[in-house]
């Protein structure tokens, strides 16, 4: 049967209009618990910076919310390590960030105190984000009080490969990355470089981080992106090094 | 012109059976005789993708089972509706907003699998089995044979998805659903014994080496040959 054109263009419309607002519907019926399973996400990932990331997964989404908020205190610098007024940190999109000149860029900082007090500084957690071989990476980044010993990172990825560049989300990389120091002797900033290769031993090397075999494009990816954005923290640094 | 393709297999009964046994036919014989994966070669782009482990595996059968259910569902409801010149677009649409959905769903209450899986949950619309049981089946059939030919369907890629994310993540991580085997293993013999994991099952090569083993014991058993 060969139905009129009028019939067909009718049928469409009809098509489109109902498909249409059950699509906006539900986006707007689901769109709020969306934005909060995104913020829970943030919270998780720069919690992992710090915490054992196993003890995360076992913790229920309230937990983490008010362990987050107890024990860590956000702002937002520019690029001269000024404090940047009326901006929440956790609502700073990194990416969209990432894509203005550096010197434009809002750059939060999470500071980690322990639960209650916030003079107690444990940490600061640096949020970087660079390309990786196909697409974006970002992570966290953990200082010590020091602001020069690696307390810990966190890295995840759009899409890298899996089983070589993926692995910069695991455990067994990131750990590689505790205790390094980000400036050199003399104070100059070093960040902390993964070679190419895999299984050396670079314990006795402050900057030097083991590779990942077959996924060198990956690694430097990560050593670029950790310069970048620890260069633009440099002048915030500065500054809480000398108030302290 | 005659573009109609949808095999007319409606068979005028009064009252059959619930679960007749052409009705069960519909869902076993996608299971192995006609198995989407290992018969007709679709959907393998999905089955190498998403397998590298158990649970993200599960996740993808399940939203693939609830796609070829509805959309099944949905264009068979409207089969004598739809205007022949546009039903692919039609099709297309109607799997379009369930993918949708189920991204959704997934964004709001399961927002880990979300973000290890929202590339290949987007990418069921162009499983071919979807619109294959769509173009064969749905558009040709009633709204309940259609429901237990898409379940079949999907239940027949489903079995084999996991199956082979049962070997990878075994060989390729030592673990299932994440529970670590290999460990306990090694640990019954002693502390200088341990069963190492193979890194090329992590890979997609991985997947085509299972997915090819099943095939060839799958077609061996059942002396299925490609005419």
């Amino acid at each position: 049967m060969q139905q009129s054109n009028t019939y067909i263009i009718t049928f469409s419309v009809i098509l489109t209009v109902v498909l249409g607002f059950l699509l906006s519907g539900t986006s707007q019926l689901l769109g709020p618990i969306q934005k909060e399973a995104e913020a829970l996400d943030n919270k998780k990932q720069i919690l992992g910076a710090v915490m054992d990331v196993e003890k995360i997964a076992t913790m229920k989404p309230k937990e983490i919310k008010a362990y987050y908020e107890s024990t860590i205190s956000s702002k937002v610098v520019d690029i001269n390590g000024e404090e940047v007024a009326g901006v929440t940190a956790e609502t700073v999109d990194i990416a969209k960030n990432y894509k203005k000149p550096a010197e434009d860029r809002l750059y939060p900082v999470y500071v980690y105190h322990e639960e209650g007090s916030e003079d107690k500084v444990v940490a600061y957690i640096l949020p970087v984000f660079g390309a990786g071989l196909w697409d974006s990476i970002w992570g966290y980044l953990a200082l010590k009080t020091d602001l020069n010993t690696i307390e810990g990172v966190t890295f995840s990825h759009a899409g890298e490969t899996p089983g070589l560049g993926a692995r910069i989300t695991t455990l067994d990389i990131q750990q590689r990355y505790q205790g390094k120091e980000i400036f050199g002797e003399s104070g100059e900033l070093m960040a902390v470089v993964m070679q190419k290769g895999e299984g050396k031993d670079y314990s006795s090397d402050p900057h030097k981080v083991d590779g990942m075999s077959g996924a060198t494009l990956t690694a430097k990816g990560v050593n670029e992106m950790l310069k970048n954005y620890l260069s633009s923290y440099l002048p915030y640094l500065e500054k809480v090094k000398g108030e302290s | 012109m005659s573009t109609e393709t949808a095999e007319k297999t409606e068979i005028k009964k009064p009252a059959e059976a619930l679960l007749s046994k052409r009705r069960k036919k519909l869902i076993s014989d996608p299971l192995v005789d006609d198995n989407p994966i290992t018969i007709q070669v679709l959907g393998i782009c999905s089955a190498l993708a998403v397998t590298t482990q158990m649970k993200p595996t599960l996740v993808m059968a399940l939203s693939v089972i609830f796609v070829i259910v509805m959309s099944n569902l949905t264009i068979s409801i409207m089969r004598n509706t739809i205007p022949t010149r546009v039903r692919i677009i039609v099709q297309l649409a109607v799997v379009a907003t369930l993918v949708t959905l189920v991204n959704e769903i997934l964004k709001a209450f399961a927002y880990d699998m979300y973000k290890e899986l929202s590339v290949f949950v987007g990418l069921i619309i162009t499983n071919c089995i979807v619109m294959g049981r769509l173009e064969a089946f749905a558009m040709g059939n009633k709204p309940y044979d259609s429901i237990l030919d898409g379940f079949g369907s999907a239940l027949g890629y489903s079995w084999i998805i996991l199956a082979v994310a049962f070997f990878r993540e075994l060989w390729g991580s030592g673990t299932i659903f994440g529970v670590p085997v290999f460990e306990t293993i090694s640990s019954w013999f002693g502390e200088d014994f341990s069963l190492a994991t193979n890194s090329l099952m992590v890979s997609p090569v991985g997947a085509f080496i299972i997915l090819g083993l099943i095939i060839w014991v799958q077609r061996t058993k059942t002396g299925y040959v490609e005419h």
